[in-house]
């Protein structure tokens, strides 16, 4: 008799970086509840290594080369995956330098931190693969939950407590709106993977009206996670009363998660629906970038600055997916739009986390993150001045620092499309590309023009795993300026692999 | 079949469900709100999966198996974030939840 079940068969190097994750979060509980407090300080060294472990078999992975497809393809590893997956460790471990000091000195609880960032972690390793739809709400859920934590940290702190709240709120309402749009989709192509409803789509059911609903329900849901103008409310005041380590996470881990998710709904599973996504993604890369500039002009505070330049920021990482229906085959078609999201990422990540480190190291002498207190950092902390001004210059996208790059490959993906409707899209980029300068460059105006506010010139004492992570950040950001080859290798090869 | 009936059904349910997130004040009410709208994608899966044959009407059951218990994690975090709330101000009223603007 024939049985009903068989069992599938498992490819474990394809799941090694999450194995070991998996390893790392049961070592951490063991450390936290064998040491006690004498003890604590070993739960991020812990989570430090074990972040580095598992980054071994993602290179071991991307040396064997090789698209690897589990679970009837509801999980891939492909180039893409492991780029992603690579950017996602890294990332964590960056996180994890710059929290080390801060949740020690704060009274926090440290083994539990540790536990909920890997957690968050683990979930974004799995998003990178994710390719059916199941597995892509598991991984939202499981890199959202911890966050939604994480950010009330401080358990006492009002503002930490609201902080949560609005993220929790939002999250949860954001991923129900995006789960009630799945199952139209799925009703309509009765299948959860992303290729077969690309297959499915790409047919004759492209007239049916609860296909539209189902991709704009699922882009709004994914909308709120990458803090798309209008669905960007809560980043600002998430980003201010969460721990500032987890601010960081937030505004480049899980934005990039969520971009991630929407790269591969929208080019595998709604290839052909591009007169859906298409406007959608216009309209919201163009409000994002506008709105988010205008209302960081007026923030007084760097957090909430930083929180709406991210907001603006990813903006232009909406640009190409808006475009890249258009761009023709012989110059990458979606291919390029791909690339130009990762490219972004990439360098992204390193700017933003650096100017993050910068923020928290300033905040252990000052004590405030109002942008009058930077008044004079260059007179005693000329290092640290001179750091911001190199990571707030990126983001603004000057050469030759990374962030030119960034820009230009957004540039060059839209106008390879060539449309009048991507033209214009650049040329609203242009414009905030200059708007953003304006706040970037008047931050950097008060650290090296301004006098000292409290006349307090007492040198800032940065922790060592601080300044290793600033050096870190630093040294990408400059290299990826320099030798733009370097992110465009990797934006280059993180390409969807050919799977059945 | 009817699919019909089960679709307006969750149409209904989401509809209740996402104006009781926008209009309620009560922080438990929100959650509750929420969970409507899971239920409605619950309906919407296991009715739309049995259009689709036996193998679709599994994967529409599996992925509302996956929903429910990923529903009750979320929830039991929501509940946390709600009782943090009501022991710092004695209140869950939203409303009054707004230290930080602008």
């Amino acid at each position: 008799m024939e049985t009903l079940f068989r069992s599938p068969s498992v490819d474990f190097h394809a799941f090694a970086p999450e194995i070991v994750l998996v390893l790392v979060l049961v070592v951490l509980l063991f450390v936290d509840l064998v040491f006690e407090e004498r003890g604590r300080w070993a739960t991020s060294t812990v989570a430090g290594i074990g972040l580095l472990a598992s980054l071994v078999p993602v290179l071991t992975l991307a040396v064997a080369g090789g698209d690897r497809s589990l679970f009837d393809g509801a999980y891939v590893v492909d180039d893409f995956a492991l780029v992603l997956k690579g950017l996602f460790l890294v990332a964590g471990y960056v996180t994890v330098l710059i929290s080390t000091d801060y949740v020690a000195e704060g009274d926090y609880y440290e083994g539990e931190y540790y536990f909920l960032l890997l957690s968050s972690l683990l979930g974004m390793t799995v998003m990178a693969s994710a390719r059916d739809l199941i597995s892509i709400f598991v991984a939202l859920e499981l890199l959202s939950i911890p966050a939604y934590l994480l950010a009330g940290w401080r358990k006492r702190d009002l503002r930490g407590n609201e902080a949560s709240l609005k993220y929790y709120l939002l999250g949860v309402f954001a991923s129900a709106v995006m789960l009630y749009g799945m199952s139209l989709v799925f009703g309509v192509t009765g299948s959860t993977v992303l290729s077969e409803i690309g297959d499915a789509l790409a047919g004759g059911s492209s007239t049916v009206p609860v296909v539209t609903v189902g991709i704009v329900f699922v882009v709004v849901g994914f909308g709120f996670k990458v803090s798309a103008v209008p669905f960007h409310t809560w980043a600002p005041d998430t980003y201010q009363g969460a721990p500032t380590p987890i601010t960081a996470f937030l505004s480049v881990a899980s934005k990039a998660a969520g971009f991630v998710a929407l790269l591969q709904l929208v080019f595998i599973a709604f290839l052909g629906q591009d007169d859906v996504w298409a406007p959608l993604f216009w309209v919201l890369a163009a409000l994002t970038m506008t709105v988010g500039n205008l209302i960081a002009l007026r923030q007084t505070n760097i957090v909430r600055l930083l929180a709406y330049s991210s907001v603006a920021q990813a903006g232009f990482m909406l640009a190409p997916l808006a475009v890249a229906a258009s761009i023709p085959a012989e110059r990458g078609g979606i291919a390029n739009a791909t690339e130009a999201v990762v490219t972004y990422l990439i360098i992204y990540a390193a700017m933003n986390l650096g100017a993050f480190a910068v923020v928290m190291a300033v905040a252990r002498k000052t004590r405030s993150g109002e942008i009058g207190s930077y008044g004079g950092l260059f007179d005693y902390a000329p290092g640290l001045a001179v750091l911001m001004a190199v990571f707030l210059f990126a983001l603004a996208g000057i050469p030759p620092l990374g962030g030119w790059y960034a820009k230009f490959v957004v540039f060059k993906s839209l106008l390879d499309a060539g449309t009048g409707a991507a033209v214009a899209l650049a040329v609203v980029a242009a414009v905030n590309s200059v708007i953003a300068l304006f706040y970037y460059a008047s931050v950097a105006r008060q650290m090296f023009m301004d006098p000292v506010p409290d006349g307090d010139t007492t040198r800032v004492q940065v922790p060592a795993a601080l300044t290793a992570s600033l050096a870190l950040c630093a040294v990408a950001t400059v290299a990826f300026g320099f030798f733009p080859n370097l992110a465009a290798r990797l934006g280059d090869v993180a390409l969807f692999g050919a799977l059945p | 079949m009817l699919v019909n009936q089960f679709l307006v059904l969750g149409a209904v349910l989401f509809s209740i469900g996402v104006y009781g997130v926008l209009a309620r004040r009560n922080g438990v009410l929100v959650l509750m709100s929420i969970e409507l709208i899971l239920n409605a994608v619950n309906i919407n899966l296991v009715a739309l999966g049995a259009l689709q044959g036996a193998s679709g009407a599994v994967t529409g059951q599996v992925f509302a198996l996956f929903v429910i218990t990923i529903a009750a994690a979320e929830v039991g975090v929501g509940l946390a974030i709600v009782l943090l709330i009501y022991r710092n101000r004695a209140s869950v009223d939203l409303d009054e939840v707004d230290l930080m603007k602008g």
